[in-house]
């Protein structure tokens, strides 16, 4: 960390397209401030507005009100050349890649560097050493027709970094790759993010990704920000509907409608997963409890959890288990029908 | 009907004089029509350089000068190739009207040719601060290669067409032959030939272009 200012302020962003049917508000009112260094997250479902919005930090899409903060600077008061030279700043990686079909591997990580107005040999060496970096030194002659999505992401990756950006914007950049890739373009990511100090902000609809490798993040739903925070915080209790609707998923969200029963959602922090939390409590409470959804996931090295449980039909068993849950400072919120 | 030097002469001048105002034709519509297809396409309200009411303007002037056959245009557009060619007549005289009944068709065929270049690409490219000139030069045009290839094979035989009605203003030629010893001395034969050898060139020219296009495209594996 260089210093404490955030590297990207939004500062009441707002993006309405207008169309032939009304104006449609895809950003309304967005404030986020991304810290320098972090890996930074930002989820929705898709026409969320996650897409625009990313599109608005470096002003591929300028927006309807607010502003853009970038080191400070602002990306509306600047001219559009200064805007230009702004982007060079800021490396960006796609769905589909967007690699040029008809220039080699070598030519596309060249590709930013001749629009800067690198001199050639420069430019092939930062691209030689990039190509090094992602894996692919040895394939810099080949088209992207003849690479695999993982190594097109890759070279796309190496290309958004020539020109030294002090971030880079992933746009779904895994969701058009298979779980295994997605791994290894993922770890890439961190890679780059620890030992080249670059803030990176990833934008995806699949909460896996998030988990992966994001400090902190921000859920987006209908044009509005969520909930902001620390991953782990999130996962341990999501405040928002949309949060828990992505975290807990449509499983969960069905295996709730089943009960009839009072239900208690029960989320586990670092500590409390590795203590045999819910057969101490049936042991202690001797009550049986139904499990309706549990599940795990490995937050930043510690196993964040939640589980849906069904109390006991005697109001005086409930009362022993919620008790019991209160004295061993285990977090749980009562379920109600249809609170997702 | 003998087949003595005269008539072999006479078709090779034939041969020649199509080539001539077919490829000097295409070397200026070309010239014209690519700046006009950039224009077409990059100055769209959704390009990245939009300036809607300059496009709409333009799409409309080729629009007009793309519905005038080209033999009225021919006619129409003397005074100028007066002045362009020096002459109404014979072979030079036909090229100036052949380049501006043309250029408005090459520019529509570019301008479908740029349309199929990726938006994600060009988005790629503005993500990288490339400025308008840089995306038309190092994106569009080559990413596009291929399909103007393909493009210039029709736009060529295209052009060779219009050139079959040079004989209107005595430009020679081998659709002059056809009319002249097929049409008007019901020399059937004569025009046979200059029909198979206009197809042959056809034939050759589209052929060409075809595999200039697959050799350059670097998406085939």
């Amino acid at each position: 960390m260089q210093s404490e200012e955030p590297i990207i302020q939004l500062v009441g962003l707002g993006k309405e397209f207008f169309t032939s049917s009304g104006p449609i508000k895809a950003l309304d009112d967005i404030n986020l401030s991304i810290e320098r260094g972090e890996i930074f997250g930002i989820i929705g479902l898709s026409g969320a507005g996650k897409s625009t919005l990313v599109r608005c930090i470096n002003y591929l899409e300028v927006p309807t009100s607010g502003d853009v903060l970038f080191e400070n600077q602002s990306l509306a008061a600047m001219s559009s050349r200064k805007q230009r030279l702004a982007r060079q700043s800021m490396g960006m990686i796609f769905q589909q890649f967007n690699l040029l079909a008809q220039r080699n591997v070598l030519q596309n990580v060249c590709f930013p560097l001749e629009i800067a107005n690198v001199p050639k040999k420069e430019a092939v060496k930062r691209a030689m050493e990039l190509l090094e970096l992602v894996g692919l030194k040895e394939r810099s002659k080949a088209y992207p027709s003849q690479l695999s999505g993982g190594q097109k992401q890759r070279v796309a990756i190496a290309r958004a970094l020539a020109t030294n950006p002090k971030i880079l914007l992933c746009d779904e950049a895994t969701s058009a790759l298979d779980p295994n890739t997605t791994k290894s373009i993922l770890g890439l990511l961190k890679e780059i993010n620890k030992n080249m100090g670059v803030t990176v902000v990833v934008i995806t609809h699949e909460m896996t990704v998030i988990e992966a490798i994001c400090d902190r993040v921000a859920i987006i739903d209908q044009s509005h920000i969520a909930e902001v925070g620390c991953v782990a915080d999130i996962f341990s209790e999501p405040k928002s509907k949309i949060g828990r609707q992505l975290i807990l998923g449509d499983a969960a969200e069905q295996a709730i409608r089943f009960g009839s029963n009072r239900r208690i959602r029960i989320s586990f922090d670092g500590r409390s997963s590795f203590e045999p939390v819910l057969s101490n409590m049936i042991l202690a409470c001797k009550v049986p409890v139904n499990i309706m959804h549990a599940e795990t996931r490995d937050i930043g090295g510690t196993a964040m959890g939640q589980m849906v449980i069904q109390l006991p039909e005697e109001e005086i068993d409930q009362t022993r288990v919620l008790n019991y849950l209160k004295t061993a400072k285990i977090n749980f919120e009562e379920v109600k029908d249809y609170d997702l | 009907m003998t087949f003595d030097a005269a008539t072999i002469g006479m078709l090779k001048l034939g041969v020649w004089e199509t080539l001539f105002m077919t490829f000097t034709s295409s070397f200026f519509a070309y010239l014209i029509g690519i700046p006009l297809g950039i224009i077409l396409i990059v100055m769209d309200k959704d390009g990245i350089y939009p300036v809607p009411w300059l496009q709409k303007i333009l799409g409309l002037i080729i629009n007009l000068l793309r519905s005038v056959p080209f033999i009225i245009l021919l006619i129409m557009v003397m005074p100028i190739t007066k002045i362009i060619a020096g002459t109404t007549l014979g072979a030079r005289a036909v090229i100036p009207p052949l380049v501006i009944a043309s250029a408005p068709y090459v520019a529509r065929v570019v301008e479908s040719s740029f349309k199929e270049v990726d938006a994600g690409v060009i988005e790629a490219a503005k993500s990288m601060g490339a400025s308008a000139m840089q995306i038309i030069l190092k994106v569009l045009l080559p990413e596009a290669r291929p399909s103007l290839l393909v493009g210039a094979a029709l736009s060529v035989t295209t052009i060779l067409a219009y050139s079959a009605m040079s004989g209107f203003v005595g430009g020679g030629g081998l659709g002059d032959i056809a009319i002249k010893y097929g049409y008007y001395r019901y020399q059937t034969v004569m025009m046979f030939i200059t029909v198979a050898i206009l197809v042959i060139i056809v034939q050759v020219i589209q052929e060409v272009g075809m595999k200039l296009s697959r050799m350059s495209d670097k998406r085939i594996k």
